[in-house]
């Protein structure tokens, strides 16, 4: 997917005034924060459990070229090819090659965010492949001019019911329908032909096993089943992170994924796909492939940003996160958006593309409370701040603003009366009503926000008239020039 | 008890009297306060924006200052988090500094965990009477779990009612730079935090920290809301609210 990262701002600033796009955000706090606030308390001990998922990831990564082999190998002895794209752009050839090879004319999709990085649906219909999205969201997205995903779980969240009403009317020709169940069936009923007839299928794989070859796929809408069972060929594309040691690290980490990412204690359909159809089965694929995708991954491997290769893409961090609660996921301008995108992104595209991401966050820590993998986000998100810093990839006027800060705070004797009069200054421009209203450089707090002025002379200079430095000072409150404030409302 | 106070930055240029109440709670609990008057500002503007060698020189500067200390008090979450927490990892390459330096950020504590872990006080200074609502600052309550303790400490006062709001534990919007690089949607946070202020019925809203005192009382004020008060827990406790 192309990288839109650098229009952040703008975006943002778009998504902010779009009504609808504000209401429909608001589904994300009802449902899936509540949805997991829920979900978590099943486990008898959530910490412990995330703990142990935790402790699994990083034994994976700590030998993961060791288990990317068992792995290839148990696919092997299984049928499955397993094949390594150094980026995003070779994985997509690949795919394109697989579907040559087996005559492919249709491609049914079960939804895959790697295959977003691939811009896979492109590079089919640029082979004169026809690619076709049987995730519900994801179909929504295709029909509806390609739009990308903005969520990774709910890809269209940013749409209600209405929007899909309106666009299904116009892009199938038939009745407008304002059901939900309605409008779902009739997407089933354009799909139902397409998994019939189509050569191959494509999924992602939110894990495969090093000790059996397989791919494990959490999913809710069984169409991932159509499009990796029914076809001829079936190819999953996932990161080469993704590699588990055992089913039992699976089965640690499947209490902790649909809980995190959708409040479900576990997912309608959970797929462990292994092989080829073997003799005397009655359904699978004829030919299986894996490709695994580095796009990026195996520079963070020993690097400060290793922990954000556990991630198992379950969205919590941008369900909770207050920024992308109020943006939406388009702003972030590649496939992932939040938290784990502003880590993900600058560090997979380049730091100079995404300039805004790093810096768009408040650093509340929620997403880091929230990750099921316990990734240290605001800490990836300050680390990158401080690439950005030492590369001067920051403007002159914040470079400026932070020497002259540091200056100033690093000198006591300057630092004091420089407060001081600071403090008279506010006070003069607050006036009586104690609000700044404009300020030059923070135009961005001032154009929505007052300052609200000092109410009179600093600390420093309080405590020093009440008697210097210390201890022998007597207790009595200090002299004030400050008007008392408002007097709290009378109880009723 | 000697107590040093580290006042922080924006309290003594914003909110002195914040400072006031948080002196007179500590000695109304029996300690004597010392104010080291070169203390300046602990570094987070300098470390959240990528200067960390900045950070580190506030953090040293602090270290010089307060090491002497048996305690250290903050009246704020975020500056509380910055020392507790983010100062040892300034120092993870220098073991003498790092020892020295987790010394005095074990001995620092924010102004509520003090008076409620660990001086256990059972009484207030203060008379303050009325409904407040407790908004949660995000590195007090995440960096330093702050989250019971201003709640117990406002309950020694039977005359202070606290009424909770929804998503109490939300971000106010504030994050530092953050509000004035992308002041729009820092404002729209803010809005959400002021509709669930309003909601809770209180008007009053008692936080502890600065930053989110000034970013939700700025946008009341220019929202033409002069009624709703908005408090540190220190003023509210001391009684000077």
């Amino acid at each position: 997917m192309q990288v839109q990262s650098m229009h952040f701002k703008a975006r943002s600033g778009q998504k902010l005034a779009d009504v609808r796009l504000q209401s429909n955000l608001r589904k994300l706090a009802t449902k899936f924060v509540a949805g997991r606030a829920l979900a978590i308390t099943e486990l008898d001990d959530f910490e412990a459990t995330r703990d142990d998922a935790v402790a699994r990831r990083n034994l994976a990564l700590a030998d993961l070229d060791v288990w990317i082999e068992r792995f290839e190998q148990a696919a092997a002895a299984r049928g499955t090819t397993v094949l390594f794209a150094e980026t995003p752009a070779e994985a997509s050839k690949l795919v394109v090659a697989i579907a040559k090879r087996h005559g492919v004319r249709k491609v049914t999709k079960s939804k895959s965010m790697v295959s977003e990085e691939m811009a896979l649906n492109k590079a089919l219909e640029a082979a004169g492949i026809q690619p076709v999205e049987t995730d519900l969201g994801e179909y929504i997205l295709q029909i509806n001019d390609s739009e990308p995903p903005s969520h990774i779980i709910a890809p269209v969240v940013h749409k209600d019911k209405e929007e899909v009403s309106d666009l299904f009317a116009k892009v199938h020709a038939r009745p407008k329908l304002t059901d939900i169940a309605e409008l779902t069936h009739e997407a089933r009923e354009i799909l139902r032909p397409h998994f019939l007839s189509s050569d191959m299928g494509v999924s992602g794989g939110n894990f495969v096993i090093a000790e059996t070859g397989s791919v494990a796929l959490f999913t809710n809408e069984g169409n991932e089943g159509m499009c990796t069972i029914v076809p001829n060929v079936h190819v999953a594309v996932t990161g080469i992170e993704k590699v588990l040691p055992t089913l039992d690290d699976l089965a640690a980490i499947a209490r902790l994924l649909p809980r995190s990412a959708t409040g479900q204690s576990i997912s309608n359909y959970f797929s462990i796909l292994t092989g080829t159809r073997a003799e005397g089965e009655p359904d699978g694929p004829e030919h299986s492939y894996v490709i695994l995708v580095d796009g990026g991954r195996s520079g963070l491997i020993g690097g400060e940003f290793q922990d954000m290769l556990r991630c198992i893409r379950c969205g919590a961090c941008m369900n909770h996160c207050p920024v992308y609660q109020k943006i939406g996921g388009h702003a972030y301008g590649w496939v992932y958006p939040g938290p784990m995108g502003s880590v993900l992104t600058p560090s997979y595209v380049g730091l100079e593309k995404t300039l805004d991401l790093p810096q768009a966050a408040t650093l509340c820590g929620e997403c880091h409370v929230v990750c099921p993998m316990k990734i240290p986000l605001p800490d990836l998100l300050r680390k990158l701040r401080e690439k950005q810093f030492d590369r001067h990839l920051r403007p002159w006027t914040e470079r400026f603003g932070l020497a002259a800060w540091r200056f100033a705070a690093t000198r006591p004797a300057l630092y004091r009366p420089m407060v001081r009069v600071a403090s008279r200054v506010m006070r003069w421009v607050g006036g009586d009503k104690r609000a700044i209203r404009k300020l030059p450089m923070a135009g961005g707090w001032t154009d929505t926000r007052d300052i609200p002025a000092p109410a009179g002379p600093t600390f420093k200079e309080r405590w020093a008239l009440r008697g210097g430095q210390g201890s022998a000072a007597p207790s009595s409150r200090p002299p004030s020039s400050a008007p008392s404030p408002p007097k709290p409302p009378e109880e009723s | 008890m000697r107590v040093g106070l580290f006042v922080t930055c924006l309290v003594d240029l914003m909110r002195p009297e914040i400072g006031m109440a948080t002196v007179s709670l500590l000695e109304s609990a029996g300690c004597t306060v010392e104010v080291p008057m070169t203390q300046t500002c602990c570094g987070q503007p300098g470390f959240n924006s990528g200067d960390t060698a900045a950070a580190r020189d506030l953090a040293l500067k602090y270290l010089d200052e307060f090491e002497r200390f048996d305690y250290v008090v903050v009246p704020s979450g975020s500056c509380g988090g910055m020392i507790r927490c983010h100062y040892p990892e300034l120092f993870r390459d220098d073991p003498d500094l790092r020892n020295r330096v987790d010394g005095v950020a074990a001995r620092t504590w924010e102004l509520t965990s003090f008076l409620h872990d660990v001086l256990k006080i059972e009484q207030l200074p203060g008379a303050f009477e009325g409904e407040v609502t407790y908004h949660d600052s995000c590195s007090g309550l995440r960096e330093l779990g702050v989250q019971q303790q201003p709640r117990a400490l406002m309950a020694l006062n039977p005359k202070i009612r606290v009424t909770e709001m929804n998503d109490a534990r939300a971000c106010c919007g504030f994050g530092g730079t953050f509000s004035v690089k992308y002041g729009d949607i820092s404002t729209a946070i803010v809005d959400e935090k002021i509709a669930n202020v309003h909601g809770s019925g209180a008007r009053c809203v008692v936080l502890g920290d600065l930053g989110c005192m000034l970013n939700i009382e700025g946008r009341l004020r220019r929202t033409g809301d002069t009624e709703t008060r908005v408090l540190h827990v220190a003023q509210v406790l001391a009684g000077d609210a």
